[in-house]
């Protein structure tokens, strides 16, 4: 992490829906290259912050540029260099999982051999099984699948593992250090801080629509462990759960 | 695990060399056609495994076909009046009668049929005299504003017994292979209204399911994380949807005319005629799928808001009975359908033999609707 350059520049962003302030005034850099975590409670702003720079919401101010491209002239060209997965998506119906690769083929214009992509997330075995048929986790590695088919520079993964047993969590976490290695830069969201610590570079903390903190997770670590912060009850001194708590409070979000 | 990591170091070759080749491929022109493509042939796929579509487009128009088929001459009944002569036992009189759909009406005065014909309770008046000094008939017929659709019947009827050298008031040759010409038959009449309602559910129910379900299920929402563009989107569903559409047309009219004898006047031009009729009112009835899919909050609102649309074209655009068989004040309605239109140029078309110049009136009505639903449909169609 020498050559420290942004691939994705988001400045002063603000996001309405109608009164209510989802985003407010956020800015922060994504390095090329690195696995970049947001962290922050239900409703904080991070699938809308994520979405406005997939190009797929409208931002109500701010200025966004991903590899370059701005998001509000050149969206097109941002969507064929980045690979996104939905917190909440569907795929086409009736379709196996390799017809359905076919078909993200064909609205990216990549040639790619779909059976090529199920592997890399290890589901050859279920090629000829529809999406519906598909166990969570098994749906969750689809769905990346799909987000590496236009070969993307960036991909936007948001709670990626959300609903998975503890294998699956860490295989999808060797995936995406994979995909990183092989020179992709991976924003991912969790509710899960052992999963930040162990695979971001640096994670943001969003609250209320503002980045409350952004570092690398030792960084913060140290720094809360500095202020003399101690676990109750155990010798350990912190991780970063403790972080994302004393940061964000403890009070139950809708 | 040991297996995992040599899976991983084979994908990260894979990735490398994928991204090698990708670094030539970017600066290749994205290609909307490419993408339109893809889509259509993933809906085609979509709608053949689709049971509802199946059932809707080939069962129930089939089941219609067959049931009226075996029926028989349970159809449309034309009531022709033959004028008092020496000579009712001619081969044209003959030929009328062999046609099942005709009823003739004899042993009536000029003057009783002149006043039948003015209320419409017979559909036409003919005559047929042997012409002096020859062994042709000559052919006089009188239709009656009051009933022009079985009058239409009955010339296109007539227009097949003489082809196309009909009703010059001149001489009509008859002879013994002219008169062994095409026959009439329910079939006729029900086949196109069975294909126009096919293609009605198809466009309607279909595009407003489909789109409904993309955007309820997100799907379309992934699309839009794509570059595709929204218009590829719906002409590619709308490919899709079409071809399916014609295809069906296609399989319907095939079986029509080997099991069931359905008229094809002039063969295949007949059949791509049809399909070029078929085309355009698939399309027009797509926009009311657009429309539906738009105003409908949730899949169960589907069904209510596509009865209202096509339950009135099913029952009053000459499906099953003529319009004519309608009240009066009903007739209007009728004639404001866009089915109507359809029907009456499929009929035309595969029973008169005509082409597609000669129903121009029907195609530009069909237009007019085409150019008011996808106005409205423009407005309220969602993608999100
Ligand atoms: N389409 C919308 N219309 C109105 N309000 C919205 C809309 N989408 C999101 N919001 C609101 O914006 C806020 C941020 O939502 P967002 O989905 O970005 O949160 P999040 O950080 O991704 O939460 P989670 O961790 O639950 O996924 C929430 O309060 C949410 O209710
Ligand atoms: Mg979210």
């Amino acid at each position: 992490m020498e050559t420290k350059k942004a691939i994705i520049s988001v400045k002063n962003l603000v996001k309405k829906y109608d009164d209510f302030v989802a985003v407010q005034d956020l800015s922060f850099d994504v390095y090329e290259n690195e696995i970049f975590g947001l962290l922050g409670p239900n409703g904080a702003g991070k699938t809308t912050t994520l979405e406005i720079i997939e190009t797929l919401r409208a931002k109500t101010s701010g200025e966004i540029i991903v590899d370059g491209f701005s998001v509000d002239k050149h969206a097109h060209e941002i969507k064929q260099i980045i690979g996104v997965q939905l917190q909440a998506a569907g795929y086409y119906p009736n379709l196996n999982l390799i017809e359905l690769i076919e078909l993200f083929a064909g609205l990216y214009g990549a040639n790619i051999k779909p059976m090529e992509m199920l592997e890399k997330v290890n589901l050859q075995d279920k090629a000829k099984a529809k999406y519906k048929a598909l166990s969570g986790g098994q749906k969750q590695r689809f769905s990346i699948a799909t987000t590496l088919i236009n070969q993307p520079k960036i991909i936007f993964l948001d709670e990626p593992t959300t609903g998975l047993d503890p294998q699956a969590r860490r295989n999808l976490w060797d995936l995406i250090t994979e995909i990183r290695s092989n020179g992709t830069t991976v924003v991912i969201t969790t509710h899960y801080m052992d999963e930040a610590e162990q695979l971001c570079d640096r994670v943001a903390f969003v609250e209320r629509g503002q980045i409350i903190a952004l570092d690398t997770p030792d960084n913060l670590i140290d720094k809360l462990v500095s202020s003399g912060f101690e676990r109750k009850k155990e010798v350990k001194k912190a991780n970063l759960e403790d972080v994302f708590i004393n940061l964000t409070g403890k009070e139950w979000r809708e | 695990m040991n297996d995992n990591n040599i899976n991983a170091q084979a994908d990260r070759e894979e990735l490398n060399s994928g991204m090698k080749t990708e670094t030539t491929n970017r600066g290749g022109a994205y290609s909307n056609t490419k993408a339109t493509l893809a889509l259509a042939k993933a809906s085609f796929r979509s709608i053949i495994r689709s049971p509802s579509a199946v059932v809707f487009t080939l069962a129930f128009p089939l089941i219609f076909i067959l049931v009226f088929g075996f029926l028989g001459g349970g159809g449309t009944h034309i009531d022709v009046g033959i004028s008092p002569g020496p000579d009712l036992k001619n081969p044209v009189v003959g030929m009328l009668e062999k046609t099942g759909m005709i009823r003739l009406v004899k042993d009536k005065s000029k003057e009783d049929f002149a006043k039948l014909l003015e209320k419409g309770n017979v559909d036409a008046m003919i005559d047929v005299h042997r012409k002096v000094n020859s062994v042709a008939y000559s052919v006089n017929v009188v239709y009656t504003s009051a009933s022009m659709d079985k009058g239409n019947i009955l010339k296109s009827v007539l227009n097949n017994l003489f082809y196309d050298k009909n009703l010059k008031p001149s001489i009509a040759e008859i002879k013994e292979s002219t008169v062994h010409g095409r026959e009439y038959k329910t079939i006729d009449f029900i086949l196109p209204g069975q294909l126009g309602f096919s293609l009605l559910s198809t466009g309607v129910f279909g595009t407003a399911f489909v789109f409904l379900s993309l955007r309820q299920t997100l799907v379309i929402k992934r699309f839009f994380a794509t570059p595709v563009k929204r218009s590829s989107i719906v002409i590619g569903e709308g490919i899709a949807r079409i071809g399916f559409a014609l295809i069906g047309a296609l399989f319907i009219i095939v079986l029509g005319n080997l099991f069931f004898g359905f008229t094809l006047v002039h063969g295949a031009i007949t059949v791509v005629n049809m399909l070029v009729l078929a085309t355009l009112g698939v399309i027009v009835f797509m926009g009311f799928g657009f429309i539906i899919s738009g105003i409908a909050k949730n899949e169960s609102m589907v069904p209510p808001i596509s009865n209202i649309v096509t339950l009135p074209q099913f029952l009053l655009s000459g499906t099953f009975f003529s319009i004519e068989a309608f009240p009066k004040w009903l007739q209007p309605i009728s004639r404001a359908l866009p089915l109507t239109y359809l029907n009456d140029a499929m009929r035309k078309v595969a029973f008169e033999g005509v082409g597609l110049w000669d129903v121009k009136f029907q195609i530009m009505i069909l237009f007019i609707w085409g150019i008011g639903i996808y106005a409205v449909a423009v407005k309220v169609f969602k993608w999100e």
